[in-house]
């Protein structure tokens, strides 16, 4: 699981059928994003590095983003009908988690209730989706997944206050650079980040202002 | 002797789709596929076949078993159906949601009745998907991926 791309996004795809999954995949892959798929809930959880009864304790080693893989997940995409843990049940705990619950997520099913889709809205998934799922469904995820990883340079600079408005990964190049000649302080002053897009994960946190609460770790979703 | 065998395959699509056998959910997975994933509807139907012979020896114990358990019958009919719909086997489907009424209502003898309807259905089905890949195989050419047979 090589990141090949840095602006690929990753989805994980949830579904006990394999029909489904077979499915999904290939439709997440026509349309250029990285996928991972399981077969329920708790793999689900376990690839994204919350255990049951850990919600995400800081003070855990096992959570720690360094003892893990770093596979960043940018949406989820659930069937609510699985055996042991639903979709919705998963969905509740991602939303329960601080370091998970921007991960956008959507609900998959082959049954039309309404009541069943309202539960998952409110609950916070982006969309609901009736199986089989077409391309045209699949179509409507970018924006969800934009929102909280910014990867064009373009929304990038709409939004980014600070930046001159040039390229994201240049500008932030020519920062470094200043700030290496100038003020080596402050590379240190700068969030301890994974990723290279610090400045962006900086934008996003004092810029913009989401519906939800941005907790630390805003915009980017750290698989730990 | 290509060209021919690719109207064919096409004109048996034609009529797969006017007779009900498939809906558009089919089409949409011939859509899917591309030069580097040219078998993805036959993949498709072939893990549909595997995967629901054991879908419905399950509903057929569950059937035998006494006191049926309708429960247990209204879910595995559910995932059968759901898998049925994904590959846009519309007659099958059919006999699924009836199926399903009869098992809502506990109605053994109407579910004993439509799961033979079903079995039919999907049977029948498998036959003509099996001669469907075949011609495609056949209008591809000798040098096509002679692939694997349904199920």
């Amino acid at each position: 699981m090589g990141m090949s791309t840095e602006s690929q996004f990753h989805v994980l795809a949830v579904d006990d059928s394999i029909i489904d999954r077979k499915l999904i995949e290939r439709l997440l892959k026509t349309s250029s994003y990285q996928v991972t798929t399981v077969d329920s809930g708790t793999k689900a959880l376990e690839f994204l590095g919350l255990h049951e009864d850990d919600q995400s304790n800081p003070e855990t080693p096992s959570v720690s983003p360094n003892n893990h893989q770093e596979v960043e997940v940018n949406l989820i995409i659930t069937d609510y009908c699985m055996p042991g843990m639903t979709g919705y049940d998963l969905l509740r705990k991602i939303k329960e988690s601080s370091s998970l619950r921007d991960i956008p997520v959507v609900i998959m099913s082959s049954e039309n209730v309404p009541s069943r889709i309202s539960r998952c809205l409110e609950e916070g998934a982006e969309e609901f989706f009736l199986k089989p799922v077409r391309l045209s469904d699949v179509n409507r995820l970018r924006p969800h997944m934009m929102k909280t990883k910014l990867k064009d340079p373009k929304q990038e600079n709409e939004e980014n206050k600070e930046e001159s408005g040039k390229p994201e990964s240049r500008s932030q190049e020519e920062k470094e650079e200043q700030q290496q000649h100038h003020h080596q302080q402050q590379l240190h002053h700068l969030p301890q980040q994974q990723h290279s897009n610090s400045n962006k994960r900086k934008a996003l946190e004092e810029g913009l202002s989401p519906d939800r609460t941005r907790p630390r770790y805003s915009g980017l979703t750290t698989v730990v | 002797m290509v060209k021919n065998h690719m109207q064919r395959q096409f004109d048996m699509k034609r009529s797969l789709l006017d007779q009900g056998y498939l809906d558009e959910q089919f089409i949409q997975l011939e859509e899917l596929e591309d030069d580097d994933n040219p078998n993805f509807v036959e993949e498709m139907v072939t893990t549909f076949y595997n995967n629901s012979a054991r879908l419905l020896q399950n509903i057929e114990q569950a059937l035998v078993s006494r006191p049926i358990d309708f429960t247990k019958l209204d879910n595995y009919m559910h995932r059968f159906k759901g898998s049925s719909s994904s590959i846009g086997a519309t007659r099958v489907k059919k006999e699924c949601t009836i199926f399903t009424e009869y098992c809502k209502k506990a109605n053994a003898e109407g579910c004993i009745r439509t799961f033979l309807q079903v079995k039919q259905e999907h049977a029948c089905l498998r036959r003509k998907l099996e001669t469907y890949f075949q011609l495609g195989r056949q209008a591809a050419g000798p040098s096509a991926n002679a692939g694997g047979q349904v199920g």
